[in-house]
Formats: C-alpha cells, sequence, structure tokens
C-alpha cells in the first residue's frame, strides 16, 4: 500500500494544530471575559455624602473597595488589590498595608514601601443628589498619583 | 512444603516490574548508593497519588460553594476518608522532595550528558508536572490558604511583558480566582496532567535502557547479576518501607485545611505553598520583573543548554565530577548559605529603607546586583583554590543558586510572622 503522506506524521501534525487551536481560542477568549465586564457600567452607593469625615479612610468590603476623604474635602476610591501580587490591603490610621509581602501604601495610594512598584488601583467616583457613588467594576491603573485623580464634590 | 521458583509463582508486582527491566544488570547499578531508589520511589509515588486521586473524585466537587465542604464530609463522615485525604496530602509533599532528590542525583554524578540529555530534558518537564499537580491540588481545598495562594501566584505572570496578563487570565478563566478557576483546575488536575505525566514518564523510563542503564562509577569493572531477585527483592523492599511510612505519617498527621476561602480577607501573614515559599521569600527583595521572569528564565535557560557541552566520557557517573568536587560543593553551599542569609538581613534592616526614601522605583536593583558579584567572588575564590575547570564550574554555580533558594524558603517558613517581618 502507498501513501501520498506519510499517516504517521499527518496525524501528528492534525492533532497539534487542533490543540493548537483550543489554546488559541482559550487564550483569546480569556481577553474578552474581561473585557466584557468592564463595559457592564454598575455604580455602588454609598451613601450621602454629608456623612463622610475629613482625612478618614472606609472601608467598603462588599464593594472592594476603599474611600480616601483627604483634608481638603477631596475623595479618592481604591481597589482593595495590593498593586504588587493582589493581596487585600488592609486600612491603617494613614494609609495601607498589604499582609502578603508587607507593601504600604499613602492615603493617596502612593507606594511607601515596596515590593509594589505602582500606587493603587482607583475607581471612578461621581455624585447625583448628594449620594455618592462608585463604579467599582473598573479599575484604572496608574503608575502614580496626581491631583487630576481626586474628586471634588 | 518446597516449591521451586518459575516464572508462573511471581506475583503481578513483580512481573511488571521484570518488564522494565533488562534481564541482567551490573551489580554496582543496583547497589541502594547509586540511585537511592529514587527513580522508583518517584514511579511509586505517582502510583500511590493517582489511586487515592481517583478515589478522591468519588467525594470531590469542584465547586466554591461546596468543594470545602465535600472535603469535611469526607474526613469526617467517610469511612478512612481522612485517611484517604493525608495519604494523598503527604504523597504529594514528599514526591516534590524526592523528585528534587532524583534531579540533585542525576545532575551530581554527571547523568545528563550525550545520550542522557534528552532524558533530563524530560525529568526537567516531569518536575514541571510535579509542580503543576501540587500548585493545581491545593486550589481544591477552596480554604483560606489555597484561595490567597493561589491568587498570589496566579498573578505573578503579570509581570511578564506583553503576554503575561493574558496567560494568567488564561490559566484563571478570568480577572480573579473564582469558580471558573477551581474548575480550570480541577480538570487540569485530574486529567491532563495526569495523562501528559504517563506520557512523559514512560518516554522517560524508554531512554533509561536506551541508554543502556544508569550511569557507574567504574564502568570497566563490569559484574552482570540478574534481575530477578537481585534487583526486584530491593525494589519490592524500598517499595514497602516506603508505602508503610506514608500510611504511619498518614495516620498521625492530618492534612491542613484551615476556614472556608474569603476573597475579601487576606489572612496576616499569607504563605506560599512551600516549595515556592523562597520564590516570596525573593519577592520582598528584588524587583518583581528580577524575581518572576529575570531570574527564572536564566537559571531554567542554564540547567537546558549545560547538558550540550561536551564533558569528558570518564567524568560521566562519578560523584560530584571528580576527587576535589566534594570539597567545592561543601565549600560552595556553605559560602552561599551564609552569604544568602547575611544578604536577607542586610537587605531587611539597611539597604530597603535606605532605598525607600529615595524612590520605590528603583526597588530590589542594588541587592541583586550585590547576589551577583558575591556569586562571581565565591567562583574566583574556587578557581584560585581548586583550579575549577569548566564543569565544575557549572556544579558550583547550580550548588550555589540551589543553596540560596533554600536559605530563602527557610527564612520565608521560619522567620517571618505578621506582615511578613522577621522574627527571631
Ligand atoms: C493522577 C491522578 C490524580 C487525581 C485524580 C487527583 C485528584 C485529587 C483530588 C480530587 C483532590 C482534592 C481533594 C483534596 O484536596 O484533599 C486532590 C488534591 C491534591 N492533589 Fe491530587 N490527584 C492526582 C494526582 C496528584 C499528584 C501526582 C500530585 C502531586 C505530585 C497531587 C497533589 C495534590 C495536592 C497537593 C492536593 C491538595 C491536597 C490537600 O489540600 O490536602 N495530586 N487531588
Ligand atoms: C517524578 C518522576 C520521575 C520518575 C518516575 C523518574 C524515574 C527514573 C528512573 C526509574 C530512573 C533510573 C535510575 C534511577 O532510579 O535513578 C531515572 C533516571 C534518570 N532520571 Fe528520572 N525520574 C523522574 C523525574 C526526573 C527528574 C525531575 C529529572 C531531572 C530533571 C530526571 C532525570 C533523570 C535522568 C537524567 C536519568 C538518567 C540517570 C542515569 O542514567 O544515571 N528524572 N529516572
Ligand atoms: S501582594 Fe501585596 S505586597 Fe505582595
Amino acid at each position: 500500500m502507498t501513501m501520498k503522506f506519510n499517516r504517521r506524521g499527518f496525524i501528528k501534525k492534525g492533532v497539534i494544530a487542533l490543540i493548537g487551536a483550543q489554546l488559541g481560542y482559550l487564550f483569546f477568549d480569556s481577553f474578552k471575559r474581561k473585557d466584557q465586564s468592564d463595559k457592564d457600567q454598575k455604580w455602588f452607593e454609598v451613601g450621602p455624602l454629608s456623612n463622610l469625615e475629613k482625612n478618614t479612610i472606609y472601608p467598603y468590603q462588599s464593594g472592594q473597595f476603599y474611600l480616601s476623604v483627604l483634608e481638603d474635602g477631596g475623595i479618592l476610591a481604591f481597589s482593595v488589590k495590593c498593586t504588587h501580587l493582589g493581596c487585600v490591603i488592609q486600612a491603617q490610621k494613614d494609609g495601607f498595608i498589604c499582609p502578603c509581602h508587607s507593601s504600604s501604601f499613602n492615603k493617596y495610594g502612593e507606594v511607601m514601601s515596596p515590593p509594589a512598584t505602582r500606587a493603587l488601583d482607583t475607581f471612578d467616583i461621581k455624585v447625583k443628589n448628594g449620594i455618592l457613588m462608585v463604579n467599582n467594576q473598573n479599575a484604572k491603573k496608574r503608575s502614580q498619583f496626581e491631583k487630576s485623580q481626586i474628586t471634588y464634590a | 512444603m518446597t516449591s521451586k521458583p518459575s516464572k508462573k509463582s511471581y506475583g503481578i508486582f513483580t512481573t511488571f516490574l521484570l518488564h522494565l527491566h533488562p534481564p541482567m544488570v551490573d551489580k554496582s547499578a543496583i547497589k541502594f548508593t547509586r540511585t537511592f531508589g529514587l527513580g522508583g520511589i518517584n514511579a511509586l509515588l505517582f502510583v500511590i497519588l493517582a489511586v487515592t486521586g481517583v478515589l478522591l473524585r468519588f467525594s470531590y466537587i469542584p465547586t466554591p460553594n461546596q468543594a470545602y465542604e465535600s472535603i469535611l464530609n469526607l474526613q469526617n463522615q467517610t469511612f478512612l476518608g481522612g485517611l484517604l485525604r493525608n495519604l494523598h496530602h503527604w504523597s504529594a509533599k514528599l514526591m516534590v522532595i524526592t523528585a528534587f532528590l532524583h534531579l540533585l542525583r542525576v545532575f551530581f554524578t554527571q547523568s545528563i550528558y550525550f545520550e542522557r540529555k534528552r532524558n533530563w530534558f524530560y525529568g526537567l518537564g516531569l518536575f514541571a508536572l510535579i509542580l503543576a499537580f501540587n500548585f493545581t491540588g491545593y486550589l481544591l481545598p477552596w480554604d483560606q490558604l489555597s484561595f490567597w495562594a493561589v491568587t498570589v501566584v496566579s498573578n505573578m505572570p503579570y509581570y511578564i511583558p506583553f503576554v503575561g496578563e493574558g496567560l494568567s487570565n488564561f490559566l484563571r478563566g478570568g480577572p480573579d480566582v473564582d469558580g471558573h478557576t477551581l474548575l480550570n483546575f480541577y480538570n487540569l488536575h485530574t486529567s491532563i496532567l495526569p495523562l501528559l505525566f504517563v506520557v512523559l514518564m514512560s518516554l522517560h523510563f524508554y531512554l533509561v535502557r536506551k541508554a543502556k542503564g544508569v550511569t557507574l562509577e567504574n564502568p570497566e569493572e563490569k559484574e552482570m547479576v540478574i534481575v530477578m531477585p537481585n534487583l526486584v527483592i530491593r525494589e519490592t523492599l524500598v517499595a514497602l518501607g516506603l508505602f508503610i511510612g506514608l500510611l504511619l505519617v498518614s495516620m498521625l498527621f492530618a492534612a491542613p485545611l484551615l476556614e472556608y476561602a474569603n476573597p475579601q480577607l487576606s489572612p496576616n501573614p499569607i504563605k506560599a505553598p512551600w516549595y515556592f515559599a523562597g520564590m516570596q521569600e525573593l519577592l520582598i527583595h528584588i524587583h518583581p520583573t528580577l524575581a518572576i521572569l529575570v531570574v527564572p528564565v536564566l537559571f531554567i535557560g542554564f540547567l537546558f543548554w549545560m547538558p550540550s557541552q561536551e564533558i569528558k566520557r570518564e567524568n560521566i557517573g562519578k560523584w560530584f565530577y571528580n576527587e576535589q568536587g566534594k570539597s567545592i560543593l561543601i565549600y560552595s553551599s556553605l559560602l552561599s548559605f551564609f552569604f544568602t542569609f547575611a544578604l536577607v538581613l542586610i537587605n531587611d534592616y539597611i539597604i530597603a529603607d535606605m532605598m525607600n526614601s529615595l524612590t520605590p522605583l528603583l526597588f530590589g536593583w542594588i541587592p541583586f546586583i550585590i547576589y551577583i558579584l558575591l556569586t562571581i567572588g565565591i567562583i574566583f575564590f574556587l578557581k584560585k583554590k581548586f583550579k575549577i575547570d569548566k564543569f565544575e564550574l557549572f556544579n558550583a554555580l547550580f550548588t550555589i543558586i540551589f543553596t540560596s533558594y533554600v536559605v530563602l524558603s527557610l527564612i520565608s517558613i521560619y522567620l517571618r510572622g505578621n506582615n511578613m517581618e522577621l522574627i527571631f
């Protein structure tokens, strides 16, 4: 029996191609799932603005974020996830500390001590009829703190 | 009653072993100290893990809501369920160690060159699979330990440029560790990895025989003996001893299980699985891109590149390359032990604070550079003292690096307390 192509080689290549296609599909699919959740604009209702005191950090565990109210009334919302490797940071008096590799951040989210190399991710904030809301679905990466990231009501 | 040994009277186990071996082997090849039986021990551990693993599958439920409870039920309500889990747990831990010792054995008897090069690659593949097994298995109980360890490790690829984030999300099935991750890991752990492992292990065994057996200290002095009973009896004894030992440990010590996973609270301190503890400690000291990308790529590259070098045949099979090899090993491991430990302390108490006050962006470059300089220093010292050649240099470098990893692991496991501060 003669064959035009080598059967074993053909099957081998076929199997590799199939596995490759499947892995490729899964790989790109994993990007897609993330993009979809980004489009999902959901706002977490924090409550009346007037309840917030200056110079305080408020934890919102169920919303996975911290509110940092600055001395001039400016507000920042931080993701609870450490920018180093994703542990949940803990609020201190004047900033945050990560239990995993002890990175610390100040109330602006800036890195005070590594291993983290990026400032904390932020969430958008808006105020509607005196009620503060946080878009906790879409974490914004930033390399450092800038004044423009603060929201003033 | 007397009975002549005949082929029919062998048990299943013996017959199986006879299939794997040639009929005759060299006497010095089956001396216990030639291989310490480590390859066979690994194979047996895999069999134990596969059997206990398949049994565990009968009660384990791979969903975030039910995984933890299913393990509690297994431990508390199933006859011998706890023992089954403990057996799987301790065998898995032991296998990391025995596979690593086996790696050391083949490395330091220079059994990785020429016709054994390919088997060294397969071996490295097997080692990677064992780590993957352990890591995916770690998540399955879905307790605080597994959830956070997997969160931290699965974020590591983020520091690999371009492909890192995609890779992380691919493995996790999304941006967070959740039900998708559990299902992914469960499938990897109980079907894909075992398949790959069996294939690689078969190739590995085949290549050992193709290379005409293990390397020997003095290949010229051949004295052949028959495999049955000389080798088979030893294998059976080691196997029995290992199994009884594991059974005892599993009866005495329960596999850990913390509270149910809580994605809103990282425990303090959180520790990576022990075989990644050295990595976690490294992450405290040097820049994440160095720790996660540069160092592993360099080290693994070195392991793959090294066997392509042309070693002299007469050095193959000699423990530690030659007579002075043992001294080089002792010097390099002691020096590395001391320097790594000192560097960790100095970095924690002095350099880190100094650099923080400058800029966190420079974090972790100074200790990395100091470490490289120290390593070069040790090598120069050895060059002067022992006049080492290329292969002795490889062995020394390997010794220095793996000793450092052991030191980092020990510090991470035993000397780190709350907020990862050093405790004495
Ligand atoms: C070959 C088939 C295997 C199957 C079907 C299997 C199945 C399972 C299952 C169902 C669990 C969940 C139960 C539990 O967490 O206690 C588990 C856990 C685990 N497996 Fe496997 N496994 C296999 C092989 C292996 C191998 C080869 C290793 C390591 C080298 C390994 C390491 C682990 C670890 C570390 C855990 C976590 C155990 C614990 O937390 O106590 N498994 N495995
Ligand atoms: C965990 C799965 C493994 C199993 C079941 C296994 C099994 C074996 C066995 C039975 C031998 C014959 C001699 C001996 O027992 O030492 C052997 C030799 C060998 N193994 Fe493995 N091994 C495993 C992992 C590894 C790893 C992790 C490496 C290295 C990275 C490796 C590299 C080698 C090499 C190079 C040889 C040839 C040694 C010689 O000819 O002297 N193996 N293996
Ligand atoms: S995850 Fe926060 S310091 Fe590593």
